[in-house]
């Protein structure tokens, strides 16, 4: 080879495999090290297809744009209007997603409620019951019902605003859970009923419930528990939208919740949240297929979630046909999730920030994600809670800014047709004519 | 004594009567008669009172209870007394699948068989079993007691944390994780109270005792199958 380039012999550059990258060579060798897969928190972190991937026409002559900052567009939605006599009541179509006390701070929870309380939205328990502090900072809050009812009780069942029977979420459709032992502090362990120190699994299936027909009777059972005044949310993973919305309208859910693989989880496999489920955009148009088929589009109210990060995906989302969206991921990393202020020590866990991922870890430096009294006392409860008060208030601004170029004065009125798609992959996913077209890969009486 | 006939009431009128019984209530005692196999019946009580079904109940009946007593007359549908906190579910008959899933507290007693993952994910509810029980029983389970008078199914006991399981005839197959344990003079007082408690005849000496290995307490990858 020396020979070569002295002789002055033109030779065969370095190429790197597309397939087997530096990324994917390094992990075959810390798994061949250590004979343990990778679990890590937080959604795909692959390119999938997006909201990115569509845009809004804006009006034009053939439609009538309303004034941007003067003429009204309304954001109110209400969920739960199917069976419950209180349905609940948003200022706002952006509510924080289900994360458990236990995966995440006491003061991360009360945080995320005061956010959305001063914002007029909703918040979510998650995986280990609900807490004074939140329940107490959450003018509104949906209690999960969860396979391992970890902290399940009829009280708190009674104070919550809604139910959301989890099936399945987006980062894991199919999957249980884990909470690793250096996050079951003594609260967490009392809470969930199970020793210090233990990991404690979360079960994939329900305990006393398989199918619909079963899950529609247990529904009954929570609606008489308490007395039919609260709504029954039914939470899936992207996987088959169509007959998992099918499905759970025909158990009686009020709201279906539909998480895209995008959305975060507290810890999993990395090769559980890269390698199954569907990513949101996909999602949507199907379940609200499923609803319009039954005839229940907007009586059943439908939130997605799953990578949801500004007004323009609020709107995409909207214009799609859910009635609402969830954060989770998001709304963390307005708390302060992998801000750059504590780089130093994201380098000290040997990764950098909007990398750091090890959730389940406990060692959050941003005092989020664990029970670490030391960490967990970085984060301000009462700034926390106005950051997220910030960011909600940005992006509702943002939605609407939109929803007024398309002639919208509700965000509700936004509509497929109001959008187009840059890429062939989210046009035959979102059911959106390709930019420039009025087509679509799939699209009924065309050939493809 | 106050009885409501479901042939003449709605299940909804049923459980709100019984929901609106306070800590305080004299009218201790009701009698629902005519269940026909009906779901969610009495579920969600909160009071010391005393409820007898005469006859089959469907799913979730007595779920989530607090305080009352709930005798069942008949057998008992899936999910009997499910995330039970406290109080006593009595069944004269067999019950389905998943008697006492979640349940934190309380007594329930089963004079007839249960069918399969009885006392799933059970979380400090006592259940005494007359019969047998079925397969992948206390699957999960995490505290509380499990007595069974006669035999248990397969994988009893699959991925146990600390609750107690006590089985006078034969275990077809325990689960993961979970093994027999010595029955210790602590152990025999504990089943003495729970059969005397559950109406049981059996004797303590009769029954062998199994809890965890606890060898799944913490994430190892040579447990992940």
């Amino acid at each position: 080879m020396k020979d070569d380039e002295t002789r002055g012999i033109p030779r065969t550059v370095p190429i790197q495999s597309a397939t087997f990258s530096n990324p994917v060579n390094a992990e075959i060798r810390r798994a061949a090290a250590t004979g343990i897969y990778d679990i890590r928190g937080g959604g795909a972190k692959r390119k999938l297809p997006h909201f990115d991937d569509l845009l809004f026409l804006g009006a034009s002559i053939s439609r009538y744009p309303l004034e941007g900052y003067r003429e009204k567009c309304e954001t109110a939605v209400t969920l739960g209007t199917r069976h419950a006599t209180n349905p609940i009541e948003l200022d706002i179509p952006i509510t924080i997603a289900g994360m458990s006390f236990g995966a995440l701070s006491g003061p991360a929870k009360e945080a995320l409620g005061r956010g959305a309380t001063l914002a007029g939205t909703s918040t979510t328990t998650g995986d280990g019951g609900m807490t004074d502090e939140e329940r107490g900072h959450s003018d509104k809050l949906v209690y999960q019902y969860l396979p391992s009812r970890y902290g399940m009780n009829p009280d708190d069942l009674r104070r919550a605003d809604a139910i959301e029977i989890v099936v399945g979420q987006g980062a894991k459709p199919g999957g249980g859970g884990m909470l690793l032992g250096q996050k079951i502090s003594d609260r967490v362990a009392e809470m969930r009923n199970l020793p210090k120190g233990i990991d404690q699994r979360s079960a994939c299936r329900h305990p006393d419930w398989t199918g619909p027909d079963d899950l529609e009777i247990k529904i009954l059972e929570l609606r008489e528990i308490t007395g039919w005044k609260v709504p029954i949310y039914i939470k899936v993973g992207g996987a088959r939208p169509y007959f998992d919305t099918t499905l759970a309208v025909k158990a009686g859910a009020d709201v279906v919740v539909l998480d895209g693989m995008q959305g975060g989880t507290a810890a999993t496999q990395d090769v559980f949240i890269e390698h199954v489920g569907q990513p949101i955009i996909a999602c949507i148009r199907e379940a609200v297929r499923a609803l319009q088929d039954l005839g229940m589009h907007r009586e059943v109210q439908l939130v997605v979630s799953g990578g949801i990060r500004t007004g323009a995906d609020v709107a995409k989302a909207m214009a799609m046909g859910a009635d609402a969206v969830a954060i989770g991921t998001a709304a963390l990393i307005a708390l302060g999730d992998n801000d750059p202020k504590w780089e130093e020590d994201y380098q000290a866990l040997g990764t950098t920030a909007g990398a750091y991922d090890d959730w389940h870890e406990g060692q959050d430096p941003a005092g989020i994600t664990t029970q670490d009294p030391d960490l967990m006392a970085r984060l301000d409860p009462v700034e926390g809670g106005r950051r997220l008060h910030n960011y909600l208030k940005v992006m509702t601004l943002e939605a609407q800014t939109i929803a007024r170029a398309c002639g919208k004065n509700h965000l509700h009125n936004l509509e497929p047709e109001d959008l187009c798609a840059l890429t062939l992959e989210a046009a035959a996913m979102a059911k959106i004519p390709l930019a420039g077209t009025d087509w679509y890969p799939g699209k009924p009486g065309t050939s493809y | 004594m106050q009885t409501i006939d479901l042939q003449q009431t709605d299940l909804r009128t049923l459980n709100a009567t019984l929901h609106a019984q306070a800590e305080t209530t004299n009218q201790t005692t009701w009698t629902i008669e005519n269940p026909r196999g009906a779901h969610a019946l009495a579920c969600g009580l909160d009071a010391p009172i005393e409820v007898t079904v005469n006859g089959h109940t469907g799913y979730y009946c007595a779920g989530m209870n607090k305080q009352a007593t709930v005798n069942i007359k008949g057998s008992a549908g899936p999910g009997v007394a499910e995330n039970m906190m406290s109080g006593t579910v009595v069944i004269d008959g067999d019950a389905s699948q998943y008697a006492g899933a979640t349940g934190h507290g309380g007594l329930l007693v089963i004079k007839g068989n249960a069918s399969s993952r009885c006392g799933i994910s059970m979380k400090g509810i006592d259940i005494v079993v007359h019969g047998n029980i079925g397969h992948m029983s206390a699957f999960m389970a995490q505290s509380g007691n499990l007595v069974v008078c006669g035999d248990a199914g397969e994988a009893l006991g699959d991925s146990l944390y600390e609750a107690r399981l006590f089985v006078r005839g034969s275990v077809k197959s325990l689960g993961a994780d979970c093994i027999e344990k010595e029955m210790r003079p602590e152990h025999l007082e504990i089943l003495a109270d729970l059969l005397a408690r559950g109406s049981s005849t059996a004797k303590p000496e009769e029954f062998r005792r199994y809890g965890s290995a606890r060898k799944l307490y913490n994430f190892h990858i040579d447990n992940a199958y």
